[in-house]
């Protein structure tokens, strides 16, 4: 019963939290100094560009739908809910046109999805792991030497591990490829060795940035409550019993330490989200970050609307996933 | 009723003092060697091109004829003001509203702070980019902090009520609350000290994430691209190749000149809170 009550409070919060985002992303355009349409046809003839008659055209009208410049703002706001609900059509791409940008998304999504919820798993059980074991053992001299690596990493952003892995990598070691596109041209998409293989040295580098930081990231917060969890009393009686060390470290201290680490997971998937986005474009790799690039550079607005809608929705539902696992989790949870 | 405790100097924490230290060098660098600059950092073509760093190009020349390491200068000044301004407009009213949201209770702090989680929970990086991407070519230096404040507020608002509601409960709230002191009086003579040193060490970290979102909006070429900052210079070089050209002191000195500004700001909060919570009874 309290769990239904429980449920039904986040599911109220994720559409509401959809909605004022989405409220945002209608509300932008029209209160930017700039008039979008005139803006985005300038930006693009000023490319100089070739668009034929029937391009042009259907970007005009498509404009006009996209920022709905017609009625009153009550009623463009009403028709924009319209087509996101109606299965979020959001027109031709005009870079490249005609394809459709949901097709360009469906196309990119998978590769984002693997690489992020690879590196998000590895990095997340790999800093609770180690950090439980410092956070326990903090007078170690491996405790101290962590710590302060780190101390180092977490501050820093995504994109600059990333372009320091290339400057080292690629550049002063040559060992991974500078930039490829996911796979190789002319390797199609198989479950061929040839292709897993490919798509594997490609995403390594990628992959290498995103777990060095999201490790940083889990390590230091799992080292912090562990330090905490190791000094309250029960752990002191679980000593005093005559318990092994690795039997308190993993039943009684990580146990417990774990909780608070899957709340904060479900608070940095935004933060994960846009960290992978900045990397695939250091990396070319093929994914939405890198997509959301082309459609920046090349001021192709419906692009750029079905991707910002696509990361609102992504990013709140991952969110709500993990606050319904939660208290399968924690057993001591309560139901806020 | 004080109770009497040994003070510990905030100079006795190692990681504050090294953070400190890194980070006055880099204030100094922005905000006085910038000054000295012996042309408009800016403008293309006023040094020969492509010059690897030498005695009098310390960090050398970037294929646009700029002076990397003037640049680089600037750019540090630059990311300084917008993370500035994004920590004092987000901290402000994050203090203000989650003091609010505390204080008042009932109705006041539900809708307050529905409005928080919500913006807690928003994903900030689309809206940022469709927001820098409107603006683009018009954003000033101070225009793109405001635009970063946007998001920076909620997450100190919600941390500032939960310090206020516990605050709340102390003695001397109620003891000021029933010798009839006025609501407002009690809120900033009373809780704002308490939260004050709470504030400094958020505020850091405030300049650290605005730094940072400044950068990636320069990646996605959506900074103010005309100015220079720590951004700007990632920009640049990456538009031009650097790396593949063999130019690496262009790319590589705004990169180690971001991860330690990083570092030393990282260490600095760390370290103020360290010394914040060992100074708590």
């Amino acid at each position: 019963m309290r769990f239904t009550k429980y449920l039904i409070s986040r599911i109220i919060t994720y559409f509401v939290v959809i909605f004022v985002s989405m409220t945002f992303v209608f509300l932008i355009p029209r209160f930017s100094p700039i008039d979008p349409v005139a803006a985005l046809i300038g930006r693009l003839t000023a490319q100089g560009s070739y668009m034929d008659a029937t391009a042009l055209e259907a970007m005009q009208k498509s404009l006009k739908e996209t920022f709905g410049l017609e009625g009153s703002i009550f009623e463009q706001y009403i028709s924009f809910w319209k087509r996101i609900l109606a299965g979020g059509d959001f027109g031709p791409s005009y870079a490249m046109f005609p394809t459709s940008v949901n097709q360009l998304i469906r196309e990119s999504l998978p590769w984002t999805i693997w690489l992020l919820s690879l590196t998000t798993i590895i990095s997340w059980f790999l800093g609770n792991i180690i950090g439980a074991i410092t956070g326990f053992r903090k007078d170690r001299w491996y405790s101290k030497v962590l710590e302060d690596i780190a101390m180092v990493i977490r501050p820093i952003p995504y994109y600059i591990v990333a372009l320091t892995l290339i400057l080292l990598l690629s550049y002063i070691f040559p060992i991974f490829p500078m930039s490829a596109g996911g796979s190789s041209i002319g390797v199609k998409p198989s479950f061929s060795w040839i292709f897993i293989k490919d798509v594997l040295k490609t995403a390594f580098l990628p992959a290498l940035s995103l777990i060095i930081v999201g490790f940083g990231w889990w390590f230091l917060s799992m080292d912090a409550l562990s330090r905490n969890i190791g000094e309250e009393e029960f752990v002191s009686f679980a000593e005093v019993k005559g318990l092994t060390e690795n039997e308190i470290m993993f039943r009684y201290v990580m146990k417990n330490a774990m909780l608070p680490q899957v709340t904060a997971l479900a608070l940095s998937m935004g933060t994960i989200f846009s960290g992978s986005l900045i990397t695939e474009i250091m990396f070319s790799y093929p994914g939405i970050g890198m997509l959301l690039y082309r459609a920046i550079t090349s001021a192709d607005f419906n692009l750029m609307m079905g991707i910002i809608t696509i990361s609102v929705f992504a990013v709140a539902t991952a969110c709500l996933v993990v606050d319904i696992l939660y208290p399968f989790v924690d057993p001591r949870v309560r139901y806020r | 009723m004080k109770s009497k405790r040994i003070v510990v100097s905030i100079w006795d924490n190692k990681r504050f003092v090294v953070g400190f230290i890194m980070l006055m060098v880099f204030v100094i660098l922005g905000f006085i060697v910038s000054n000295f600059s012996p042309y408009d950092p800016r403008s293309w073509g006023t040094v020969p091109e492509e010059l690897p760093p030498s005695f009098k190009h310390p960090l050398g020349t970037t294929s646009l004829g700029t002076d990397v390491f003037w640049f680089l200068a600037e750019g540090i000044k630059n990311s300084l003001i917008i993370g500035l301004v994004a920590a004092v407009v987000g901290g402000a009213l994050g203090v203000t509203i989650g003091i609010t949201a505390g204080f008042a209770g009932g109705t006041v702090d539900r809708v307050l702070m529905a409005i928080t989680d919500t913006f807690i929970a928003v994903p900030s990086l689309p809206i940022l980019i469709l927001l820098a991407f409107l603006f683009k070519g018009r954003a000033s230096i101070i225009v793109l902090g405001l635009i970063i404040s946007i998001f920076s507020w909620s997450w100190p608002a919600r941390q500032v009520r939960a310090m206020t509601l516990s605050l709340r409960e102390r003695d001397f709230i109620s003891m000021a609350f029933f010798s009839g002191e006025k609501p407002y009086k009690i809120l900033f003579v009373e809780i704002f000290p308490h939260v004050v040193s709470w504030t400094i060490a958020n505020f850091i970290n405030a300049i650290l994430v605005a730094i940072g979102q400044e950068a990636t909006l320069a990646v996605l070429g959506l900074s103010a691209l005309e100015e220079a900052t720590l951004g700007t210079s990632i920009y640049w070089a990456m538009q031009y190749q650097a790396i593949f050209r063999g130019l690496w002191w262009w790319i590589a000195s705004p990169v180690v000149a971001m991860i330690i500004l990083f570092v030393s700001l990282f260490l600095t909060s760390k370290g103020l809170q360290e010394h914040l919570a060992s100074g708590r009874s």
